[in-house]
């Protein structure tokens, strides 16, 4: 009975080739590989980060030197939108906005979730494929529609869409409140609800194959902490995605069949006041941080998820506190629904729900706390490989660090409606999920590019790559903590006018140097990527020497099915590394115990073969002293 | 072969149940998104109350009735009564217009009552635009399930009974259960929160 279920996935599995009679199209266009699709969203996303990229280095000019006027400006986008080579204000904020919403969905969750989800996920859970190649390629061709609407509003004749990437109504909801709002706020919403369409389908087919198409062994205290962290991302975007999806509904209804749930009380120059009464813009806010709430843990839980796949394998031992690492993971997600209020204490809400909501935030940093001691514990005394990826994590933790603890400060009604909409608030998101998020996507790109193209990508390359956007990260962002200190509020297009903000006008420009380099800097990154999928050094199967499922499946191949014969049983948890006992420094987990192996803690501490009599593991403490100072390099 | 055997293992749910299982967790996040916008809306004052028109209680019963009849098929299809399965399939597919057709008459009855969609004029009536949007999009779930008991009921006359169509009535039995007891809940939350 089972058989005929399994006859589409037997075939892949006996396949002896390997090859299918799959055309052009079915093979790179409406793939259902997963490891295709994977590759179709990382692209994707890097295009339209590179988008973004792009917008905020324009609006960066624009903040740097304010009267000053750019030739070229006028030329690349024309006298509507930098009339005499100076960005024009509505414009600036449309930049502003979608790079915002570019860098929120299309890279961060789409292309950092989608990306990694779909290789992943089958790879190391030892599965074919996931449970609904179909339902999967559509996820990824939702997406593709959802940036193409989403680029192409920027074009249009009224411009993109311009009330922030929170597109708070009534600003968003009245058409003719101001340019943008009108056929560029109504391509952002057609956007999104595609986007919301693929994260669902997207996010049903992640959980459905971690919980059912595990392979025989893998269970779930088996399993990496990447698969983790991507279970937990794909059921707080199913939880939450629907709610925002409820909410731009509404505002379809208030800006195309004239209702008015978001609306009331409305003056709009040179009409008077609106019809519109009974509506309230609050609502809007509710719904949307539901969303936006769990969306920030969407955007950094894989990263963490990368990170500690990455820190284990780089450190050459075991992660510290696995169980530990997992009830974060369940902790954070579970938080992190509660706490969508603490975007809204200006609102005039209730003291008491404000205190509410502060205090759910603040607990979110115990098990923000427990992982980043982790890594720590994890690094320490490890012997470490330097390699790109390895860097990127641990910038990760060094953003995730320096960016959670500037949370704390806005977690605090009190502070935060001093700093609400200020830089500060602009350094907090970008550090702790703008910069952790991207370097955790780097990091996985560069340690599973081989995975993906069966090739490295250059080295030294990568290492300029790092130090480049490493330093121009912390000289962009750093600085904005002092201005948003200083009450400098965010989204204002020129603040010469404003003569108190007179005193940042250098470290603006400081800023702006510091952006360029960093955009400067991912040309070597791109270079690196896009020619080495073709030059590329060709790859050991498995050049991390990592223990996970996925480098056990031929990378030179790329098999529909991933693996040629059986899909190979799991025998261990993920992280053996340096073992006493054993010859290498890793244990993949298909190989088998040797009968006194118990999984997780104690796996590691249990010495494989009696010990004897000969000390020779034994160092004394003066022997590593003697090590530490340089003096023996025994 | 001895591959095959250990990836379906049969004591885990199947995946395309599990996939619709998820779905419905998904809508149910929906409406409770927008249910909770109502509450949220309603303790705001300035709300205007009315009875919901008698239709809505029509379009409940038949729901229910229709969940029944669905239960029926399903139950024929477990035991390969073939005949009982298309009648009981027929049956609920023609409830499920009964439906659609008795909430149009709802919205009709509402229209009658001055409530509309769209209106500039009573900023209270934002309530009436609530039932307006719950109950299309409800409606939209409820097409959803037509199409799907349509397709399942051109395969039970068209195709050979096979293990795949009873998966296909047994999920099409789940997800019309779940539309029917949404509406009960849209229409029990709508009696008492007005």
């Amino acid at each position: 009975m089972s058989q005929s279920a399994t006859a589409n996935t037997h075939e892949h599995g006996h396949d002896d080739h390997g090859h299918h009679k799959e055309s052009f199209i079915t093979k790179y266009v409406f793939s259902q590989d997963h490891k295709m699709i994977s590759k179709q969203f990382l692209i994707t996303g890097i295009v339209m980060g590179c988008f973004g990229m792009l917008m905020s280095i324009l609006f960066r000019l624009q903040l740097a030197w304010p009267d000053s006027s750019f030739q070229i400006l006028e030329t690349l986008l024309g006298s509507k939108w930098a009339p005499g080579g100076k960005l024009d204000a509505s414009f600036y904020m449309g930049l502003v906005t979608i790079h915002g919403t570019i860098m929120v969905f299309f890279v961060l969750t789409a292309g950092l979730s989608g990306t990694f989800s779909n290789l992943l996920i089958p790879l190391q859970c030892g599965s074919r494929d996931m449970a609904s190649p179909f339902m999967n390629m559509l996820s990824y061709w939702f997406f593709f529609a959802s940036s193409v609407v989403l680029t192409y509003s920027v074009f249009i004749e009224s411009g993109p869409a311009a009330a922030g990437w929170t597109v708070y109504p009534p600003l968003s909801a009245l058409p003719k409140s101001m340019p943008g709002s009108g056929l560029g706020m109504t391509l952002w919403l057609v956007s999104m609800i595609l986007f919301i369409g693929s994260a669902l389908l997207g996010g049903i087919n992640y959980i459905t194959t971690v919980l059912n198409m595990r392979t025989k062994g893998m269970s779930m205290n088996r399993m990496p902490l990447t698969i983790w962290a991507f279970f937990f991302t794909a059921i707080l975007g199913l939880l939450s995605f629907p709610v925002l999806l409820g909410g731009s509904l509404l505002l379809v209804f208030d800006r195309s069949f004239g209702t008015s749930f978001y609306l009331s009380d409305i003056f709009l120059n040179g009409e008077g006041a609106l019809a519109n009464s009974g509506g309230s813009p609050i609502l809007f806010q509710h719904l949307f941080w539901f969303l936006g709430h769990p969306e920030v843990y969407i955007i950094i839980l894989p990263a963490l998820g990368i990170t500690s796949e990455i820190i284990a394998v780089n450190a050459r031992k075991p992660i510290f506190g696995y169980t530990a690492m997992v009830i974060s993971i369940i902790g954070i997600a579970f938080l992190s629904f509660i706490v969508w209020g603490h975007h809204m204490f200006i609102t005039g809400m209730n003291p008491l729900l404000g205190l509410v909501f502060m205090i759910f935030t603040l607990i979110i940093a115990v098990p923000s706390a427990v992982k980043t001691f982790n890594y720590l514990a994890t690094l320490w005394r490890g012997n470490i490989q330097f390699t790109p990826g390895m860097l990127f994590a641990i910038g990760l933790v060094s953003f995730f660090i320096s960016g959670g603890l500037t949370g704390i400060f806005l977690g605090n009604a009190a502070i935060d409606i001093q700093l609400h909409d200020t830089y500060f608030v602009v350094a907090h998101f970008h550090l702790v999920m703008g910069c952790a998020a991207i370097f955790g996507m780097m990091a996985g790109i560069y340690h599973w590019y081989p995975r993906l193209y069966g090739r490295t990508m250059n080295k030294t390359l990568g290492y300029m790559h790092f130090w480049l956007t490493f330093i121009t990260a912390y000289m962009v962002f750093f600085p904005m903590h002092f201005m948003g200190l200083a009450g400098v509020p965010r989204r204002y297009y020129q603040f010469t006018v404003l003569p108190e903000f007179g005193i940042w006008e250098n470290v603006n420009v400081l800023i702006t140097f510091a952006a360029i380099i960093g955009a400067l800097a991912q040309l070597l990154f791109l270079y690196n990527f896009f020619s080495s999928i073709f030059y590329g050094r060709k790859s050991a199967q498995n050049p991390w020497k990592s223990n996970t499922l996925e480098w056990t499946s031929p990378i030179e191949e790329r098999l529909h099915g991933n693996w040629p014969g059986a899909i190979p049983t799991v025998h261990r948890w993920p992280y053996d590394y340096s073992k006493p006992g054993y010859d290498d420094d890793f244990i993949p987990q298909t190989v088998p115990d040797d009968g006194n192996l118990d999984e997780l803690a104690h796996s590691h501490t249990q010495p494989a073969e009696p010990p004897s009599d000969e000390p020779k593991n034994v160092v004394h403490f003066s022997t590593l002293l003697a090590r530490w100072m340089g003096l023996s390099k025994a | 072969m001895k591959d095959v055997e250990y990836e379906f293992d049969t004591n885990r749910v199947n995946p395309k149940k599990f996939a619709l299982w998820l779905l419905i967790i998904a809508a149910i996040m929906l409406f409770a998104g927008l249910t909770s916008a109502y509450i949220v809306r309603m303790g705001e004052g300035n709300w205007y109350r009315f009875e919901l028109p008698k239709t809505f209680l029509y379009s409940t019963i038949t729901i229910v009735i229709s969940s029944f009849t669905m239960w029926w098929a399903y139950r024929s299809a477990k035991k390969a009564e073939y005949a009982q399965l298309k009648m009981g399939l027929l049956v609920t597919l023609m409830l499920g217009f009964g439906f659609c057709y008795l909430q149009y008459l709802g919205w009709q009855a509402l229209n009658q009552m001055g409530l509309f969609f769209a209106d500039d004029v009573h900023g209270d009536r934002v309530s009436a635009s609530f039932i307006y949007a719950l109950s299309g999009l409800h409606l939209v779930h409820i097409l959803g399930g037509i199409i799907f008991l349509i397709i399942l009921t051109i395969r039970v006359f068209v195709t050979k009974a096979t293990s795949t169509l009873l998966l296909s009535t047994n999920m099409c039995n789940t997800y019309w259960h779940f539309v029917g007891i949404l509406w009960v809940y849209l229409y029990l939350f709508f009696y008492f929160a007005h």
